[in-house]
């Protein structure tokens, strides 16, 4: 319950931020909401020397329009995704994967950025700025680099990120009118997803992506390729679990897994594509 | 003082009272607890306190080889660091085990920390002292400990099997064996079993449960400045029977120990116990002359807290071609886990009773339970104790009588419910059943979730390609409760009595006090009890305090679990008050110079019949008894009674629930869609505390059979330790509860109640999982285990469709 | 570290090292027992508070964030002179309680979806209320507290 000892230092800037965490080096970690990384420190299973806190970086919290993007800031909070008019005219996959991230508490105080970073394929967020083709910003000590969330993901709780980068923007592609469907299935409502599927689709263009069914967010390929050459949905969904990698755990059996793979693409296609 | 039993109940009684009973008062705990003013153990303030934390062992088993405790020593703030064996001299006995339920029954014997041996995850083996919660924890990282794992003893068939030897003086892990047979003439039940129509044979596991209050437990050890006395501040059910096993297990006086419950955030069993942290914390507190306190963690709760149910069940049921019981036969593998704490071998003999359920069952009954160690937390008392578990096996198993036979399971109970005017019922235990109306609760059950609309939907929804299946459960049950008169306990073995204490005094300044001996947890206690005095004495409930839960305050009692603190404890105040009034009407009737007989009391005021100017308020009475200037001869001073009740029997609440649930085939997903209740606890003191542990009890009872498993590995490593992988449900994940009425007073005491704490949980995981199996029974699938997870139903149907291709190819 | 943390309208400034949470700041340092610890996963809720007018649980919040900012506990929910809150009130005339610890947390998230919801439906009181556990009352008169405080 009580985290091991750190000390802690207050960035005031996203600079002050990269300086900081390269200072204080690689067992240092930044500090956003807190809503994923201290249950780890409470449990121990993550015991950082120095914490430097960006909860301060206030303009890092924003969602505005950029022309076919939206852009939103890193520090933004999932309460502020989940009620945007911005998103939820624009990409409203997205603010409503937001509202199914947690439960209130965890919604007013973690943020996008900080779920991104700390790349919990179990997570909402991760997986459906995946399949919308989100591009995450990173500003690190020599400048910014615009990265794919499809090379974003490496492994368990790893990302492409240097130890010294912070995420500072989530871009996000108009949804233009496409029609969507989040598929979250969990035992009770608090719980991360058992698996997850976040669809979006117009015509023969679509974005699938899985929550939950490998060590990292899952971008469905296979079915949007099956889609686009006139597959119907039944026979796209039945490739959803191709090149997944699903664990078992006290909530699902690997092959329990694919199979809501399958079941959960298909109710999203046929949601998004009802739309 | 007085000891009463076999009262009879007196109509006129509750008749005469004053219109506060029945009422859907408000509470007054409420406001305290409404604005974080209550106190919960942990909520103490203790200047100078020693904070104890305890290191547990992170194998399931393994020999203990050293314990070295100098690094803990050496951190700053931590003032001492012991080991099992550095305490091992502290303590006069063994932890208590109060029911050695056969004379052979295996105890080893079982310490607040562990020497030589850990046998569970979670099992203490050193501790420290320090100046705070947070340097303790600290500390205990410094703990070194040699360890020799030894193999985990996890599955109850090994165990029995003795592949593994949990504790190697016993030279087995079978604890005991308790049998229960009653037949007429030796071998009834074979002959039963072998020569009716029908003969269902089930294998039900009731699952490892954590009771998960949400206050984990907390420990205060106080130590009064002079002569010697300690104050035990504890999160317990039960502070009157740790008084007296703290006294015997450390030596020490019983007299110097004093039991003080701050507000109990919730207990459903798992604070019924003697635990070690509480042992520690005295002990140590009083040797070291300062206050020890001790916290659990949640993470420590799920494994150092005692866990609920686990247990095999083998069940035979026979009935004639009309689906009348012959015979039945239980065969019980109950899990003791690592050591036998205060109730654990009794627990599944609580329900041996109750397999033949709400039916007229033949005295052709064979039962047999066997209670075995494993390297697991130790089980306990959990909310039924035993009674879900009973409920559960002839409820489900009555369900499958009625699909083998093809007929309704509603119509195959009524064909074999105790009728009405068959109560009082001699069962076939020898048990009296008090009341019963089980055609009544079905009814009115069935009339409110519209049984037969729902069958006739589930008959057109429920084709073979249906994605949703729907499907309707049944649960009638009977609840044995108020625990029992202390010479059935005494004849069971059980090392504790039944009865209950009340003292009621009427104060000379006209407020009434009640001290009773239970000690609640959530269930209203103040409230109920005070509505009782006022309405016996006429009195504002507003004007009636009631003191409970310090042993200094309100040294006799037995506390509260099993339901039994308003058959019991509430009929005790009540025949408390009847006293102070009898000697009040005397008081009145020498002061107002009339005949007792003459005198009426109502509204808190004597009057004389036929003398409408002469009256005498309560308030005055009791002055003059304080005063004592003009009493009758025989009469002593001041107006205070003290009742010991030990009741005649246990109270038996029963009813009906049914639920509707909807099964997605493509996820295995089960919603409940509508759940009603219908529990008959006889007269309700107050309905809106009855309706609460109601819905309370269902939702345990639900997520028993939906959600909550305590799922260890084969290492005996807890999976599913916090509250993120042990799913106690939220309000989004339960349906509301419409609660139906039926109310048949209870015969064997004068308020005609019942207990109700656990009837909901009893009836409720039946309930479910008749549902669900009879949403999915047409796809031919036979039965589901608990808790009904999505991934087990759609297992389930995957098997039995390739089991229907395969027939059919 | 020195946190200045403004409590029921109250300021207070506490020297305490980083790893404090916030909970353990406002029943320690500030004295305020009324926020329950009841898990150690950000399960149970019970820790609610206000942080800036918004629910959080203050398990996950170290008191280090919270420096500068605004918290109200369930001690600050009544008025002055004890009026209880109606979400309080709506808890008492419902018997949404029965041991109360779940119930400073719940009333904090209670009020919070208020504020964001002021007349929500049972399904919207059920899922506002995802990330409160309650042991006792099987949540149906919690529901129904709610709700109607949200009518009051």
């Amino acid at each position: 319950m009580i985290p091991a000892a750190f000390d802690y230092v207050r960035a005031e800037s996203a600079e002050e931020a990269i300086s900081l965490i390269g200072q204080h080096g690689d067992e240092s970690k930044f500090l956003a909401g807190g809503h994923s990384l201290v249950p780890l420190m409470k449990l121990r299973l993550a015991q950082p020397t120095v914490l430097i806190d960006i909860g301060r970086l206030t303009d890092l919290s924003y969602i505005r329009e950029d022309g076919d993007m939206i852009a939103i800031g890193a520090m933004t909070r999932h309460m502020d995704v989940e009620n945007s008019d911005v998103l939820k005219q624009h990409v409203p996959l997205l603010a409503h994967a937001a509202s199914h991230v947690g439960d209130p508490q965890v919604r007013h105080r973690g943020t996008i950025g900080g779920s991104i970073c700390h790349s919990d394929s179990a997570s909402d967020l991760p997986a459906t700025t995946l399949a919308l083709g989100a591009t995450y910003v990173a500003q690190g000590p020599n400048g910014t680099r615009e990265i794919a969330a499809g090379d974003f993901y490496q492994g368990f709780l790893t990302t492409v990120l240097a130890p010294d980068e912070l995420l500072t923007e989530i871009r996000v592609p108009k949804m233009n009118g496409a029609g969507w469907s989040f598929q979250k299935f969990n035992r009770r409502a608090q719980d991360w997803a058992i698996v997850g599927v976040a669809a979006w689709r117009r015509n023969g263009d679509s974005g699938v992506g899985l929550v939950n069914m490998g060590s990292v967010p899952i971008l469905a390929s296979g079915v949007s390729s099956a889609l686009a050459s006139g597959a119907s949905i039944e026979d796209a969904s039945a490739q959803a679990a191709e090149g997944c990698d699903p664990t078992s755990d006290l909530n699902a059996s690997i092959e329990y897994r694919e199979h809501l793979a399958r079941v959960l693409t298909r109710r999203a296609l046929e949601e998004a594509s009802a739309s | 003082m007085t000891v009463i039993d076999n009262m009879q109940p007196s109509d006129e009684s509750i008749a005469a009272g004053n219109g506060v009973i029945g009422q859907r008062m408000l509470r007054k705990e409420d406001p305290a607890l409404l604005t974080g003013e209550a106190v919960f153990t942990n909520d103490m303030k203790v200047p100078g306190a020693l904070h104890l934390a305890v290191l547990r062992s992170p194998y399931a088993h393994a020999q203990i080889v050293s314990v070295d405790v100098s690094g803990a020593l050496a951190m700053d703030g931590v003032l001492h660091a012991y080991s099992g064996a550095d305490l091992a001299d502290q303590w006069a006995a063994p932890m208590p085990c109060a029911w050695p339920v056969t004379d052979d029954m295996k105890n080893p014997p079982h310490y607040p920390l562990a020497v030589g041996k850990a046998a569970y995850v979670g099992d203490g083996v050193a501790c420290v002292l320090a100046t705070s919660d947070a340097i303790a924890r600290d500390a205990l990282e410094a703990i070194d400990v040699e360890y020799e794992p030894l193999p985990a003893v996890i599955d109850l068939e090994s165990a029995l099997a003795d592949e593994v030897i949990v504790h190697d003086e016993l030279g087995t892990n079978a604890s005991y064996t308790w049998p229960l047979v009653i037949e007429e003439n030796e071998g009834d039940c074979q002959q039963a079993m072998d020569t009716s129509a029908y003969v269902v044979k089930e294998r039900y596991v009731q699952q490892r449960l954590i009771p998960m209050a949400m206050e984990p437990r907390a420990v205060v050890a106080m130590p009064q400045p002079f002569g010697g006395d300690i104050t035990l501040y504890t999160a317990t059910q039960i502070p009157h029977v740790l008084k007296v096993m703290t006294a015997l297990t450390l030596g020490i006086p019983e007299q110097q120990l004093r039991v003080v419950c701050p507000a109990v955030g919730g207990g459903f069993g798992s604070k019924l116990d003697v635990y070690a942290e509480e042992l520690l914390c005295v002990q140590l507190a009083r040797t070291l002359g300062k206050p020890v306190r001790w916290n659990e963690e949640r993470g420590e709760n799920t494994q150092a807290t005692i866990h609920g149910r686990a247990q095999i069940q083998d069940i035979e049921l026979a009935a004639d071609e009309n689906g009348k019981i012959t015979g039945l036969r239980v065969r019980l593998l109950a899990d003791m886990g690592a050591y036998l704490q205060l109730i654990t071998p009794g627990i599944p003999l609580l329900g041996a009773f109750l397999y033949g359920g709400v039916y007229e069952i033949p005295k052709a009954f064979d039962f047999s339970c066997t209670g075995v160690f494993t390297t697991m937390t130790p089980t306990d008392a959990y909310r039924g104790a035993g009674r879900p578990e009973a409920t559960y096996a002839i409820e489900h198993a009555m369900d499958a009588l009625a699909r083998e036979m093809g007929i309704d399971p509603l119509e195959l109970r009524r064909r074999n419910f105790i009728p009405k005017d068959a109560f009082p019922y001699e069962a076939y235990t020898g048990l009296v059943y008090d009341s019963g109306d089980h055609d009544k609760a079905a009814t009115v059950a069935e009339d409110l979730v519209d049984y037969a609309g729902v069958r006739a939907r589930q008959a057109e929804q429920n084709t073979p390609d249906a994605t949703k299946r729907l499907g309707i459960g049944v649960s009638t049950y009977f609840e044995m409760c108020g625990l029992a008169p202390s010479r059935v306990l005494a004849s069971l073995n059980y090392a504790a009595g039944g009865w209950e204490s009340a003292t009621v005094r009427v104060l000379p300044t006209s407020k009434i006090q009640v001290v009773t001996g239970t000690a609640p947890h959530g269930q209203g206690h103040e409230t109920a009890w005070s509505m009782i005095a006022a309405d016996k004495f006429g009195v504002d409930p507003a004007d009636v305090d009631v003191l409970h839960s310090d042993t200094a305050i309100a040294p006799l009692g037995m506390d509260t679990y099993g339901s039994r603190s308003l058959p019991v404890g509430g009929v005790a105040i009540s025949m408390a008050c009847d006293q102070v009034i009898d000697k009040a009407r005397k008081i009145a009737a020498h002061q107002m110079e009339a005949n007792e007989d003459d005198l009426e009391f109502a509204g808190g005021m004597f009057t004389v019949k036929g003398s409408p100017d002469k009256e005498m308020p309560l308030a005055a009475v009791a002055f003059e008894a304080f005063t004592a200037h003009d009493l009758p001869d025989d009469l002593e001073p001041n107006l205070e009674m003290q009742v010991t009740y030990d009741p005649p029997n246990f109270s038996w609440p029963f009813g009906t629930h049914m639920c509707v649930v909807e099964i997605d085939t493509e996820t295995g997903n089960t919603e409940v869609l509508q759940y009603v209740a219908v529990d008959d606890c006889g007269n309700k003191v107050n309905p809106l505390i009855v309706d609460g542990q109601v819905h309370g009890g269902v939702v345990q009872g639900l997520a028993q059979a939906l959600y909550e498993e305590a799922a260890y590995d084969s290492d005996g490593n807890l999976q599913s330790s916090s509250l993120a992988e042990y799913l106690v449900p939220a309000a989004s994940d339960v349906p509301s509860i419409t609660l139906g009425e039926s109310i048949t007073p209870s015969p064997t005491n004068p308020l005609g109640v019942k207990g109700v704490g656990e009837a909901g949980t009893i009836g409720a995981a039946p309930c479910v999982m008749n549902a669900v199996v009879d949403a999915l029974s047409g796809l031919g699938i036979r039965d589901i285990q608990m808790p009904a997870s999505p991934v087990k139903v759609w297992t389930a149907i995957q098997e039995a469709r390739n089991n229907t291709q395969e027939n059919q190819q | 570290m020195d946190v200045t943390i403004t409590v029921n309208g109250q300021q207070h400034t506490h020297d305490v090292e980083p790893r404090t949470l916030l909970v353990h700041y406002i029943r320690e340092h500030v004295g305020l027992t009324g926020t329950n610890i009841g898990c150690d996963t950000s399960s149970c809720g019970a820790c609610s508070v206000h942080l800036n007018g918004e629910a959080a649980k203050s398990c996950t919040v170290l008191a280090a964030q919270a420096d500068g900012m605004e918290i109200t506990t369930i001690e600050g929910m009544a008025a002055a002179d004890g009026t209880l809150h109606p979400m309080q009130q709506a808890f008492m005339e419902n018997h949404g309680l029965q041991c109360g610890y779940c119930t400073p947390g719940m009333v904090m998230a209670a009020t919070s979806l208020l504020d964001e919801n002021p007349n929500p439906t049972e399904d919207e009181v059920r899922i506002g209320l995802e990330g409160n556990l309650c042991r006792c009352t099987g949540y149906h008169n919690i529901v129904k507290s709610v709700l109607a405080a949200a009518n009051s």
